[in-house]
């Protein structure tokens, strides 16, 4: 199994989203996140008090599949989340050892 | 008025009007038909324009009372949400709840002080700067007007609509040190600030007998319709002391703190711009042109200000924004606090304008020259905005708006410089010197003893953890549960 971590433009995750089910991926988690890359972020004024605001607002999905689907997901999400713009995001992948379903405690693929 | 009812009554009671008024409280049923003679006609007249003089005068109180209630009831919400909303999305989300709680607590404790002894400390008539004990725990404070205050309004409404602003005053003071005091330190400190601050003050401008009451024949009359001196110079200036002596916060100003809300500064400036109707119109003290006067004053000014803090930000940042011209309405506000019964609608339309871009100035460019951390502008609004507003009323102020001086033959005699008095503008100057004297001396006493006592700052981990959990043991925003 391995874990996809897509950090995307909040803009685009609903296509995003949307490709990931039509693949046929069942289960994510989205967080609402801040961060940067080498992208810079922007001033904002308060009062005449300048402030530079590094961090700013992302998308996170984070989804475990099989290992056969890993490739296809990547893609998919690729294709979806990309302006061709800096700050676009980043995908990171890891290996999973394990995944269980919680309720009947299924292990592996079939919890997925 | 009296010979008009005179002869309508007399026209009445000879045209057989002695009718019974059934059900009417202020009438006793004293009508009875007797043979019209000439001594019981005249009597009946004599009683029903008494019965009207009473109703006249019932009605008019009751006008008037109505909408001083109000006023008391708006002023009361520019602290409560109105302040506490603005201040309270100015700081940063770990002290939310703190800064809310300060000024809350103001409601309840001001509200206590003024009841025991604090009106009757600011408004017996008395000494020059001070009244007495006469009124303590609102004794002689009842249905009964004070004519020397406000002839057609029970003296309780009067004193009622005055702890509103007792309230609000030492509650602006809180921006200055947001986000590093002690509860307990700011508890006693402001406890003292409204009894020996305040109350003098307010004698002083407001109470019969008052140094630089310009109603009721001070030495030194200082034109003040609603507070400029009273509320926005001694709030205004104490606070800079008080950011001074407190020092800055914690990583101030190399760590960036921003606002975490300007939609709760947002609401609250509205509120506070609603509310200062009554703040402002309210100090009319009756419902009469006066209070319509006022209440355009008021209102023009904000405007005007917005645009000129919104207009000047525009041109030295390139956007406007939503917090400046939220700013710039109360900088505007402020300053036409002392003016509002005093100045027609164009000149406030001026005072505004000056005002917002004056104040926009101070708070953007000379707070970060001089580098003190005033937290939320206290002093750059309301201590600058209380000063030039008292000023520019010496300028603005005229008799045809409100003819308030009077020469020895009772006509009114020029108010401000443009009608042509050019010595009120001293006076003024008296008056913001007086308040600005006051506020700097009894503040850093009153902080000395607070501090050696309780001291004034929280430790520094406190800080870091905020004052919500730190002062009140709670988190505003609980959005996991």
């Amino acid at each position: 199994m391995k874990k996809i971590e897509a950090i995307i433009q909040p803009s685009r995750f609903d296509a995003v989203k949307n490709a990931l089910h039509a693949l046929g991926v069942e289960g994510m988690t989205v967080s609402e996140v801040r961060g940067h890359g080498r992208q810079k972020g922007h001033t904002e004024v308060y009062r005449g008090n300048e402030y530079t605001i590094d961090l700013l607002p992302k998308t996170k999905i984070e989804v475990v599949v099989a290992e056969s689907l890993a490739e296809q997901a990547v893609q998919a999400i690729l294709k979806a989340a990309k302006t061709g713009k800096i700050g676009d995001g980043k995908i990171f992948l890891s290996k999973v050892d394990d995944a269980i379903r919680i309720r009947n405690e299924e292990h592996g693929d079939a919890a997925l | 008025m009296h010979k008009w009812l005179v002869r309508f009554a007399v026209s009445c009671a000879l045209g057989c009007c002695l009718l019974a008024v059934p059900g009417n409280a202020q009438s006793p049923a004293t009508t009875q038909v007797a043979p019209p003679a000439a001594e019981s006609v005249t009597t009946q007249v004599t009683d029903r324009i008494a019965q009207l003089e009473q109703q006249v005068t019932d009605a008019r109180t009751s006008g008037d009372n109505a909408w001083m209630l109000v006023c008391s009831a708006l002023v009361l919400m520019m602290t409560g949400p109105g302040l506490a909303l603005f201040y309270g999305g100015l700081v940063r989300k770990k002290n939310v709840l703190g800064t809310m709680m300060q000024s809350f607590t103001l409601m309840a404790l001001v509200t206590v002080l003024w009841a025991l002894f604090g009106y009757s400390l600011a408004f017996h008539p008395g000494g020059h700067y001070i009244g007495n004990l006469g009124y303590a725990f609102l004794s002689h404070v009842g249905a009964a007007p004070d004519p020397g205050y406000a002839a057609t309004i029970p003296q309780q409404t009067f004193m009622v609509y005055q702890l509103m602003f007792a309230i609000i005053t030492p509650a602006l003071i809180t921006g200055a040190f947001a986000e590093r005091m002690k509860f307990s330190a700011m508890v006693a400190f402001m406890t003292l600030w409204s009894i020996f601050i305040y109350d003098p003050m307010a004698h002083m401008v407001w109470g019969q007998g008052g140094l630089l009451n310009a109603s009721l024949g001070g030495l030194f009359p200082t034109l003040d319709f609603a507070g400029g001196t009273v509320v926005h110079i001694t709030s205004g200036v104490s606070a800079l002391v008080c950011a001074l002596y407190l020092g800055k916060r914690l990583g101030y100003p190399k760590e960036s703190m921003p606002p975490h809300s300007v939609v709760l500064s947002f609401i609250g400036a509205c509120l506070l711009w609603v509310g200062w109707f009554g703040f402002n119109a309210g100090s009319a003290l009756t419902a009469g042109s006066l209070a319509s006067s006022a209440f355009v004053a008021t209102h023009f000014a904000a405007a005007a200000a917005a645009l000129g803090w919104a207009g000047a930000e525009w041109l030295r940042n390139g956007k406007p924004s939503v917090l400046g011209a939220i700013s710039g309405a109360v900088a505007g506000l402020v300053a036409i606090t002392p003016a509002a019964g005093f100045v027609g609608p164009m000149s406030a339309l001026a005072i505004g304008l000056m005002a917002g871009v004056f104040c926009y100035l101070m708070v953007a460019k000379v707070k970060a020259w001089f580098g003190y951390d005033d937290s939320l502008d206290a002093f750059g609004v309301h201590g600058a905005g209380g000063t030039i507003g008292a000023l520019l009323t010496g300028v603005f102020a005229t008799k045809a708006v409100n003819p308030i001086f009077k020469d020895s033959h009772g006509n009114a005699s020029a108010v401000g410089l443009l009608d042509g008095n050019a010595h009120q503008l001293l006076n003024q100057a008296i008056g913001v010197l007086m308040a600005w004297g006051l506020a700097i001396v009894g503040t850093l006493v009153i902080l000395k003893v607070v501090d050696l006592v309780i001291g004034l700052r929280v430790r520094e981990e406190h800080e870091v953890e905020g004052l919500d959990l730190s002062q009140h043991g709670e988190e505003g925003y609980y959005l996991e549960a």
